[in-house]
């Protein structure tokens, strides 16, 4: 095969995304609001397009293209399908929401279609700057999607910061990565990786780029300390945007970290080791915490999100194969009750109406018993109680943290997953044992009703067989990463 | 081997399938449905049964498990069966009055709103019954024995809107709990010392454990097999309502009467005797469990037997009757004659269940009324219920040929030739025993059947009747009748096997090689049953000579001079009790408070858990562990959140400070080296 032929090849998934995101940018300048509905069937048959390819073209091997630039391993198919997954589940719980606010625009479609595209160069990006390319294409979109409801000010105040924010975060990672490149004269994954395997280069250089590199992936995460971002961004932002930032991105941001530690600074497992301890330590404690003192769902689920990265970095910070594959379960299963929580708020809000309070939910049982119970479904996932998913992914991440040794920070996560327990368990009781305070009607779409029982009952299904997924998320693993 | 064990598997799965169906689908099911399928099962558990026994008979004996249920540490839990005579003979007797009660029922609950639910709950207790007396392990024995408790609990309670129906279930449930306690130590101890919790494995090695000692106090070695052993027999007392434990069992007459019959006289409270039984190669090491356990036996027989000559209530009567009874069974497993407390076991579920549901079929033709001085001159209005009550009573005194005699007569000879301390003791006691149970027995039945027609005063209380519907009583113009056939035929079915069984099994069961290798007795420690057949195949060479030779035995002429005095105080000279209860005011006192057994329970046991409970409570619960323990963590923690949650201060220069904040310290922290 012709290399140029070879490289199309490989990289057709995004080829396919950026022709059609474009295509759509061009289509909608000559669609009417009444015909909007067709960039929404555009963008959700991009998603199912892009899928397709993938799968198509799928090997158990590994392939590269552009001089390396880019791969192309059963990582990051799988993780690209998650993603295509979830990006297509929060476009259907955000039609009616963006449609009742105004914002049911060409931008939403193409920018989260481009998010999306930068999620996928992040995932298969084999080069630092590749990455960095692809980092960099998400991260803009998202600031302008946080932004895109104009007159809003929270919104815009949230867009700033998060923009200021990911301008500095970016700024550490892209000086830490210059670090390794001066060490190491390489920007490509895998001579870095080689290069710090054979001998030790200045430890203090590469140390001091480890942290900035560190640093940078943390924010994007939203791991203590880099996590101030989370609650204002997730609170501020419309609850489509935070459905967005919320999900897919965080496979992104699973794979920059395999790509970047794990394949890249093999070689200084036990320095990252240590930061990612104190973070993740950090993260659960403050999490779940301070969530107990909220009384805003969505500021809620922001400091949730922020306890569950502290347990994804259990499963990556034990440094072992089985480790990585607990935290790709847990990367999956957290996207899987994001899509779910936020997508209640989504269903329960209307127009001029965000049911985004604690006290919104009071007496749901009484008004609404099945949304109520895929509630209950996905807050017994979020705190960990069996048989829900939720318990097999900590359980998973716990166990691999045990296998290698750490027992007092295992202790000390489940302790801390009891205090969580409390704030995703007053949610149930609000809506199982509290009056209802208004009682006006949830009109939803029937699709979206649909996918979110799907959801809803997901969280348990997979929970009572979570062999298929484990399976999976071990295969991706395996195949890739040596 | 296959087929049989199909069998076994089928015996008590039948009722069980009933009792499921008819529980979760009678509502929707016509009224017939229920006793039907519930009959077909235990007809045809029945039959397979008798298939059982007469394949045990023939030499098949079983012991295996059918399934594994759990792998724990090493001890395997396991469903296993354990086919011999002693669980044959138990299966059939089992079905057999489970049947009867069934059929009875028909009658009996006839108008009740809880029809099926009854049916439900009876063939389910067949199935925990039989679970119990087929298993061959611990483990299993347990399951049933608790679930026989648990089936108890719902039947006594059946009526569920009467207080004193509550109260008495509770009781029983309460009760049961103490001897449960006791059972569950002793199979723990089993555990702890043997290893195994399996029948054959626990008897082959236990005899390695004789001389073992424990010391459950430092410094007071307590022989081991007697700690097993005791603590057993805890549960028994229990189950079998042995003194102290019997109080719930004469409460539990607030249950409908088919249950009073199957449960509460023939099969579960006996489950406490055919344990001991089982555990035989247990007790035969340990005399000084048999010196307690013959020593609670004979109280019970002969102070329960007093208590049933000042009850009114005729189920009350029959219930004091079997409490006495299980006492007799009791000193027989004490005497080392097992054989003989199972043969007592086999007649007096034959005979009791009779009585119990003659005393039912009473009720129904007294509309509800139960109390034996509203009640005289039956006989001539329910001749079928009359006859085979006659028969019940004179089984259950030991009348010469009927089979109470052959059964209560080797007891008290077992007991007589048992050299073990207490049993002295035990003797008299079970003697006077024979002349206190003819006493009441005939008490009963004269003033049921016999003298004047006293309802027709009709005295009843009606402000009470007016409250409760099932003790309403006849009317002023109503007659006492004869119940219809479903109720009647039991009775005839029954009252057969109350005369003849006696006679026609007492040879191969207590001086054949019936129960070979399911009871074991340890012939030099205690000889009595070695003796016992010894003078029955010398002296009285068959079933016949012994009843001739009866004639000339001192128990024969106490339950002679029983009759005889019941005859003269109730129908003769019908004044004379009035004033012996006015002469002994303080006898009859202590007799009517069934020796403060009762009040001592409420005033001690239950005042005082209830103050240990409240101070606990008080004290620990509401102000250590909650107050402090677990909402003062709640408030720490809520505290800090509330403090932390400030450093989420919304201004952008925080964060970018906290993030630089951040490397630094990763920087300082990890660049050290």
């Amino acid at each position: 095969m012709h290399p140029i032929v070879n490289d199309i090849y490989t990289a057709l998934p995004e080829i396919f995304v950026l022709g059609m995101a474009m295509a759509i940018l061009l289509i909608d300048l000559f669609l009417t609001e009444r015909t909007r509905f067709l960039t929404y069937a555009l963008s959700q048959f991009t998603l199912l397009g892009a899928a397709m390819i993938t799968v198509a073209t799928h090997t158990p091997g590994v392939g590269y293209a552009f001089s390396g630039m880019f791969v192309d391993d059963p990582l990051a198919d799988v993780l690209k399908l998650m993603s295509y997954l979830a990006t297509s589940v929060v476009l259907v719980y955000s039609r009616s929401y963006l449609a009742e606010r105004g914002m049911f625009r060409g931008e939403f479609f193409v920018l989260t279609l481009f998010a999306l595209l930068g999620m996928m160069v992040m995932i298969s990006g084999r080069n630092l700057l590749t990455l960095y390319m692809g980092l960099e294409l998400l991260s803009l979109c998202l600031y302008s999607l946080v932004a895109l409801d104009r007159d809003n000010p929270r919104a815009t105040e949230a867009a700033m910061k998060y923009f200021v924010l990911g301008a500095l975060a970016s700024g550490m990672l892209l000086y830490g990565m210059s670090m390794l490149y001066g060490i190491t004269g390489n920007l490509d994954i895998n001579q870095i990786g080689s290069a710090l395997v054979k001998g030790a280069p200045d430890r203090a250089v590469l140390i001091l780029g480890l942290v900035f590199v560190v640093a940078g992936l943390a924010f994007k995460l939203g791991a203590v300390p880099f996590q101030m971002w989370v609650p204002d961004v997730y609170h501020g932002a419309p609850t489509a945007m935070t459905l967005l930032v919320g999900s897919a991105p965080k496979f992104a941001a699973f794979a920059l970290v395999m790509r970047l530690l794990v394949q890249a600074l093999q070689g200084v497992v036990h320095d990252w080791q240590g930061m990612l301890i104190l973070m993740a330590v950090l993260s659960i404690a403050l999490g779940n915490i301070i969530a107990i003192a909220q009384t805003n769902l969505k500021r809620m689920l922001a400091y949730s999100t922020i306890s569950h990265i502290g347990f994804l970095l259990f499963g990556i910070m034990s440094g072992t194969l089985n480790g990585f594959i607990a935290s790709m379960f847990y990367v999956s299963v957290y996207v899987l009750m994001t899509l779910g929580g936020f997508g209640m708020i989504l269903l329960l809000s209307r127009r001029g109406f965000e049911a985004e309070n604690l006290d919104d939910f009071k007496g749901l049982a009484a008004r609404h018993p099945w949304y109520a119970f895929l509630m209950l479904l996905l807050m017994f996932s979020m705190a960990g109680v069996p048989p829900t998913i939720g318990f097999y992914a900590k359980f998973a991440v716990l166990q691999a943290a045990l296998q290698v040794g750490l027992v007092k920070l295992v202790v000390f996560a489940v302790l801390m997953a009891v205090v969580g327990a409390f704030y995703y368990l007053r949610v149930v009781k609000l809506m199982y044992f509290d009056e209802p305070q208004h009682d006006a009607p949830v009109r939803a779409q029937p699709d979206m009703t649909m996918v979110l029982t799907v959801n809803g009952l997901a969280v348990l299904l997979l929970g009572l067989m979570p062999q298929r997924l484990m399976e999976l998320c071990a295969y991706a693993i395996l195949h890739s990463i040596q | 081997m296959t087929d049989m064990l199909t069998i076994y598997v089928l015996i008590p799965l039948l009722p069980l399938v009933a009792a499921v169906v008819i529980g979760l689908f009678g509502r929707k099911l016509p009224r017939a449905a229920a006793h039907w399928m519930t009959i077909a099962g235990v007809a045809v558990s029945f039959l397979l049964s008798c298939f059982v026994l007469k394949d045990v008979l023939a030499g098949h004996t079983f012991n295996g498990a059918v399934y594994t249920w759990m792998t724990s540490g090493g001890t395997v839990f396991e469903i296993g069966f354990l086919i011999d005579a002693l669980s044959a003979l138990m299966m059939v007797v089992v079905t057999f009055v489970s049947l009867m009660v069934h059929i009875y029922t028909i009658g009996y609950m006839h108008d009740d709103p809880g029809y099926s639910r009854f049916f439900s709950y009876i063939s389910l207790f067949t199935f925990s019954m039989l679970m119990l007396v087929m298993s061959n392990n611990f483990m299993q024995l347990f399951f049933g024995w608790e679930a026989v408790g648990l089936v108890s609990y719902l039947l006594i309670g059946f009526w569920f809107k009467r207080p004193t129906a509550i109260y008495a279930n509770l009781k029983a449930f309460l009760v049961n709990r103490v001897g449960d306690f006791g059972f569950l130590l002793g199979i723990g101890m089993v555990l702890y010392t043997m290893g195994s919790l399996d029948y054959q494995a626990v008897f082959s090695i236990a005899p390695q454990f004789a001389d073992a000692t424990v010391e459950l106090i430092p410094g007071h070695p307590w022989q081991l097999m007697t700690v097993i052993c005791l603590l057993l027999f805890v549960g028994a007392m229990g189950k079998s309502a042995q003194v102290p434990l019997h109080v719930w069992l004469p409460d539990s007459m607030e249950g409908p009467t088919p249950i009073s019959a199957l449960i509460h006289a023939a099969t579960m409270v006996t489950a406490g005797i055919f344990m001991v039984a089982r555990m035989s190669p247990l007790y035969e090491l340990s005399t000084t469990a048999l010196s307690v356990v013959m020593v609670i036996g004979a109280v019970t027989a002969l102070f329960m037997g007093f208590l049933g000559i000042v009850q009114n209530d005729i189920k009350r009567v029959v219930a004091y009757s079997t409490l006495s009874q299980l006492g007799y069974m009791t000193v027989a497993l004490g005497a080392s004659a097992y054989s003989v407390a199972i043969f007592h076991l086999m007649t007096h579920a034959f005979f009791k269940a009779l009585l119990f549901l003659a005393a039912g079929s009473v009720i129904i033709g007294m509309h509800h009324d139960q109390d034996i001085r509203n009640m005289g001159e039956l006989k001539k209005y329910m001749p079928v219920t009359w006859i085979t009550a006659l028969i019940g009573s004179l089984a259950l005194i030991g009348t010469p040929f009927l089979s109470g005699f052959y059964s209560k007569d080797s007891i008290i000879e077992a007991v007589a030739l048992s050299n073990i301390p207490g049993s002295g003791f035990a003797h008299l006691a079970v003697l006077a025993g024979v002349f206190v149970t003819a006493f009441y027995s005939f008490r009963m039945y004269f003033l049921v059947f016999h003298g004047k027609a006293r309802w027709r005063e009709a005295r009843h209380e009606h402000g009470q009747a007016a409250q409760d519907a099932h003790h309403h009583g006849l009317g002023p113009h109503d007659e006492p009748h004869e119940s219809p056939w479903v109720v009647t035929f039991p009775l005839v079915m029954l009252a057969i096997p109350s005369v003849v069984i006696g006679y026609l099994t007492i040879q191969p069961m207590l001086f054949g090689d019936f129960f070979k290798g399911a009871i074991v007795v340890n012939a030099e420690a205690h000889p009595a049953m070695h003796e016992l057949a010894h003078h029955f195949h010398t002296v009285f060479h068959s079933p016949a000579g012994m009843a001739l030779h009866a004639v000339a035995s001192l128990p024969f002429w106490l339950a002679a001079c029983g009759v005889g005095l019941a005859w003269f105080f109730y129908l003769k000279r019908p004044n004379i009790p009035e004033t012996l209860k006015q002469r002994f005011a303080v006898i009859y006192a202590i007799l009517e408070n069934k020796y403060g057994f009762d009040t001592f329970n409420e005033r001690f046991f239950a005042a005082g858990v209830r103050w240990v409970g409240d101070r606990l409570w008080r004290h620990g619960d509401v102000q250590i562990i909650d107050g402090t323990l677990v909402n003062g963590t709640a408030r720490l923690i809520g505290c800090f959140a509330a403090v932390i949650r400030h450093l989420q201060s919304g201004r952008i220069y925080h964060y970018a400070f906290a993030m630089i904040i951040g490397v630094f310290v990763l920087l300082t922290w990890f660049m050290k080296v």
